[in-house]
């Protein structure tokens, strides 16, 4: 707003509005603060805000003693393939939506769409007696494929409205200055696109590393990803919670860094466009 | 050359033919403008030339070889587009050998190239700049660069001028007409500002749904209209059209009669009230509501000392009414 | 507006997408049709046939799949209600002229980035925990009993904290919204003489509509399928108290290896999806237009 608030107001609203964002964030905070107490430590009653001794030990013993690598390892070739794959899949696909759409065109992103509204319950079965028969189950590309058809009409539908903003006339004029269309997409629409399909990469890795529903039904141990991990964490019992949340701390950082760098990005990626 | 045959071309998109069927041919080296009001199919007209779009029917022959079927790129044409279209991520330089390059042409002579298009558009010292740097009338010289460097058969300019301000698009006007001088290159140029059409053009092809209203010289169509659309179109301010008895008079069904061929003078035959004036310093509008209730619009040269109410009398000069029938043609 | 052999070369590039997809819906879900009339589990696999429509009659008379389909109602809407007026608030709040807004978005879109199970698991053992979650020793810092949340408000609890984890996305959505309305019309309308409240009701309102709508659709896909929250935290239980749909078919088909009885659920499912899809659809179908 144009006019400059009175100091008083500015300082009441600053206050009113740091306290609800740390409420907020405050289970996040809790978490990490516990991951670095001792186990006697975050279980004390009451319970201890600034612990006495301070230790990294719960992350050093989470990361030797525990298959954690492996499901972190998983979780990254999960997310980064199936969004990948699903990259090279979509980007023809949006180029030719946006750019040469079609009377059904419309129809056909609105079909697309409507695949994400199907329950994955209801395709669940088949899935998991299909990746048991054909030795898919509990296997990373079984997961990279699933994960990747799951988001793949969000890739599809964020692209699109990318390379909506591109304006037509500048690959008309590539045209006319004799570019093929391999050259087409390759000098001109990826360059200009680049923007959008690096948010879309982005917030694709960040859904698919968060998925927590085929991960679970389609793995056992080998292919786990670390949300397939930290679902199936027997409750601890008030004895393992500071390394449970060093474990999970472990889980969520990467995300939550990557997502607050790409959180400008989010609101119109989430929303299709339809809020900038 | 240029030369360029449009052989009964129609356009329809599925139902609708925006283009039922154009005869025309554009000479080697002409200056063709393009003009008609908005929905005209004047651009659908020039992306059927450049090959963006594709002929429902008819033959587009360039230089005497059927085009029809050719892909955009292999038509020997440039074009300039209305937003300029210039690759945002080039720069000026990138953006000036894009065509060369696509062409395969050799690094060193899409370099010279390129240097010479700068000289004559004076981008020498923007070079280095991307189009996002540049102001609307150097994004414009850029895009034109873009054009020349090819040395094609012919330019295709689809309303270049439309998004830069009034000054700078009369010094752009004339950048391009001396270029078309320079270069002696055919040019089809696409506008729905008549005054563009009129400085500009060798030949002018008045567009009216699709149709060829009328095809001529600038002169010609100010002089001549072969009917009411090219009359109103033509002309700045609009021609006065009267029907009725005074029409009748004439022998026609309605009678045109230019702004600047009514006089002011004293026992004119017509006689009414002045509304609006507007003055221009060289010139004066009155609108003046006539005694039979139509309204005309009148171009005095000078200041004329009128004022709204005042009655004044006007005379249409004889040589210079346009008679038209029923069907809306001229009649000779 | 193109010519032919674009249009050629569009075809074959949106082929594939379209392909997979197909494959994607329509195979699963013509076997999952086939398997809700066929009798077909995986613990006795030499026992099979036709069953016609049992597996479907034996869900509408279970007490436990009404119970399921009131608690996926229950919890898609008690999350829309809880995320869009708490989200409305506290993105007004952040609007105002604050100091260190970049900073309080960071804060506010964090839980949004937390998977699934772990935020199940942080309310879970360090929240809502009986003995050690910082609420119980809350209650006990007053004198009163723990609350044994998961035990006894199951469904509730789930909701909580599902809508703690699409807070910040409401939240964020419509704070850019707000960010895109012009001070002029608010001032305009100051200059009117419309009280705070009224410039809310009349202006801020309807200029939130858009986002609202987009909210709503967007959450609804991804909240209809809720999975993992349940699946870390209550287990369905107690009993089927906090059982949705997709977690009791889960349980047929895993659990109980009940392939038949499962998939009878999942076309359930899916013909219930279906009915939300079309209203969400002629809504989504609205705003594409403009």
């Amino acid at each position: 707003m144009a006019r400059a608030a009175s100091p008083r107001r500015k300082f009441l609203t600053t206050l009113a509005a740091w306290a609800v964002a740390l409420v907020i964030f405050f289970p996040v905070l809790w978490m990490i603060l516990t991951s670095f107490k001792t186990e006697a430590s975050a279980v004390a009653m009451p319970p201890e805000f600034l612990s006495a001794d301070w230790t990294f030990e719960n992350y050093e013993t989470v990361w030797s003693r525990s298959d954690y690598p492996r499901f972190f390892w998983n979780s990254v070739v999960i997310s980064v393939g199936s969004t990948l794959l699903g990259l090279a899949i979509a980007i023809p696909a949006a180029w030719a939506m946006a750019f040469v759409p079609g009377k059904r065109t419309k129809d056909l992103l609105m079909w697309m769409l409507s695949t994400k509204m199907m329950p994955a319950v209801a395709v669940m079965i088949p899935l998991y007696l299909v990746f048991q028969r054909t030795g898919l189950f509990d296997t990373k590309l079984g997961l990279v494929l699933a994960l990747m058809l799951m988001n793949l009409p969000i890739i599809i539908w964020m692209l699109y409205t990318y390379f909506k903003e591109i304006p037509g006339e500048i690959l008309e004029a590539a045209r006319m200055d004799g570019a093929s269309l391999w050259n087409e997409i390759v000098y001109v629409l990826t360059p200009m696109a680049l923007p959008g399909i690096a948010s879309t990469m982005l917030l694709n890795i960040i859904l698919a590393w968060n998925e927590a529903f085929w991960t679970i039904v389609l793995t056992t141990t080998k292919a786990a990803p670390l949300s397939a991990f930290i679902a199936s964490f027997s409750a601890p019992q008030g004895l393992f919670y500071a390394k449970l949340s060093a474990a999970s701390a472990m889980a969520i950082l990467p995300i939550l860094i990557l997502g607050w760098f790409s959180q400008k990005q989010l609101v119109r990626g989430l929303t299709f466009g339809a809020v900038k | 050359m240029g030369k360029i045959q449009l052989t009964q071309v129609r356009k329809s998109f599925g139902e609708v033919d925006v283009i039922p069927g154009i005869d025309l041919s554009i000479e080697d080296g002409e200056f063709v403008v393009f003009v008609g009001p908005s929905g005209c199919g004047k651009s659908t007209l020039l992306r059927l030339i450049a090959g963006l779009e594709d002929t429902s029917s008819g033959t587009i022959a360039i230089d005497g070889k059927d085009a029809t079927h050719l892909p955009p790129a292999k038509r020997g044409l440039a074009m300039v587009f209305q937003s300029y279209a210039l690759y945002p991520h080039m720069s000026v330089r990138k953006n000036i050998a894009f065509p060369l390059k696509m062409a395969g042409m050799s690094e060193a002579e899409q370099a010279a190239r390129v240097e010479r298009a700068a000289k004559v558009l004076n981008l020498t010292s923007y070079l280095d700049r991307r189009p996002g740097q540049l102001s609307g009338g150097q994004r414009q010289r850029v895009a034109i660069g873009r054009a020349i460097v090819r040395e094609p058969s012919a330019f295709l300019f689809d309303e270049p001028l439309s998004n830069l301000d009034a000054a700078l698009r009369v010094g752009m006007r004339q950048e391009i007409t001396e270029l078309h001088q320079s270069l002696k290159t055919t040019m089809i140029y696409v506008t729905h500002d008549q005054v563009e059409a009129m400085t500009m053009a060798d030949k002018i092809v008045v567009l009216n749904a699709g149709r060829v209203e009328q095809v001529g010289s600038p002169l010609e169509l100010y002089h001549r209209p072969q009917n009411l659309f090219v009359a109103g179109f033509i002309g700045s301010p609009k021609m006065n059209f009267i029907e009725g008895a005074e029409a009748a008079k004439h022998g026609a069904a309605t009678i045109g009669v230019r702004p600047e061929h009514l006089d002011i003078v004293a026992g004119g035959p017509w006689q009414g009230t002045v509304g609006l004036t507007e003055h221009l310093g060289s010139d004066t509008y009155l609108k003046v509501t006539l005694d039979s209730g139509e309204g005309v619009t009148v171009r005095a040269p000078g200041e004329v000392a009128v004022r709204h109410g005042d009655r004044v009398a006007l005379a249409p000069q004889a040589a210079k009414i346009h008679r038209f029938g029923a069907d809306g043609k001229a009649l000779a | 507006m193109s010519t032919q052999s674009t249009r050629l070369a569009a075809r074959l590039m949106v082929a594939p997408s379209v392909f997979v997809l197909f494959i994607w819906m329509i195979v699963p879900l013509a076997m999952t049709l086939y398997f809700s009339f066929r009798f077909y589990r995986l613990l006795t696999p030499e026992r099979s046939g036709w069953v016609g429509l049992t597996h479907y009659t034996w869900f509408l008379n279970s007490p436990d799949f009404w119970l399921a389909l009131f608690n996926t109602l229950a919890l898609v809407g008690g999350v829309l209600v809880i995320t869009v007026i708490l989200g409305v608030l506290i993105a007004l709040l952040i609007d105002q002229p604050v100091k260190g807004q970049g900073m309080l978005r960071i804060l506010v879109i964090a839980p949004f980035f937390v998977m699934p199970p772990v935020a199940a698991s942080i309310w879970e053992n360090l929240f809502m925990h009986p003995q050690n979650g910082l609420f119980s020793a809350i209650a006990r810092g007053f004198g009163a009993q723990p609350i044994l949340f998961l035990e006894n408000y199951p469904l509730m609890s789930v909701i909580g904290i599902v809508s703690w984890e699409w807070l910040p996305f409401a939240t964020l959505i419509f704070l850019t919204a707000l960010q895109s309305l012009s001070s002029e019309q608010l001032e305009a309308a100051e200059m009117d003489g419309a009280s705070p409240l009224n410039r809310f009701r009349y202006i801020i309102l309807p200029h939130l509509t858009r986002a609202i709508t987009v909210v709503i659709l967007i959450q609804t896909i991804f909240l209809l399928g809720i999975f993992g929250e349940i699946f870390t935290t209550t287990q369905g239980g107690p009993g089927s108290a906090s059982t949705t749909l997709p977690y009791m078919i889960f349980k047929q088909a895993i659990v109980a290896k009940d392939i038949g009885r499962a998939a009878a659920g999942g076309i359930i499912a899916v013909i219930l999806a279906n009915i939300v899809a079309y209203f969400l659809m002629r809504g989504i179908g609205r705003h594409l237009d403009n």
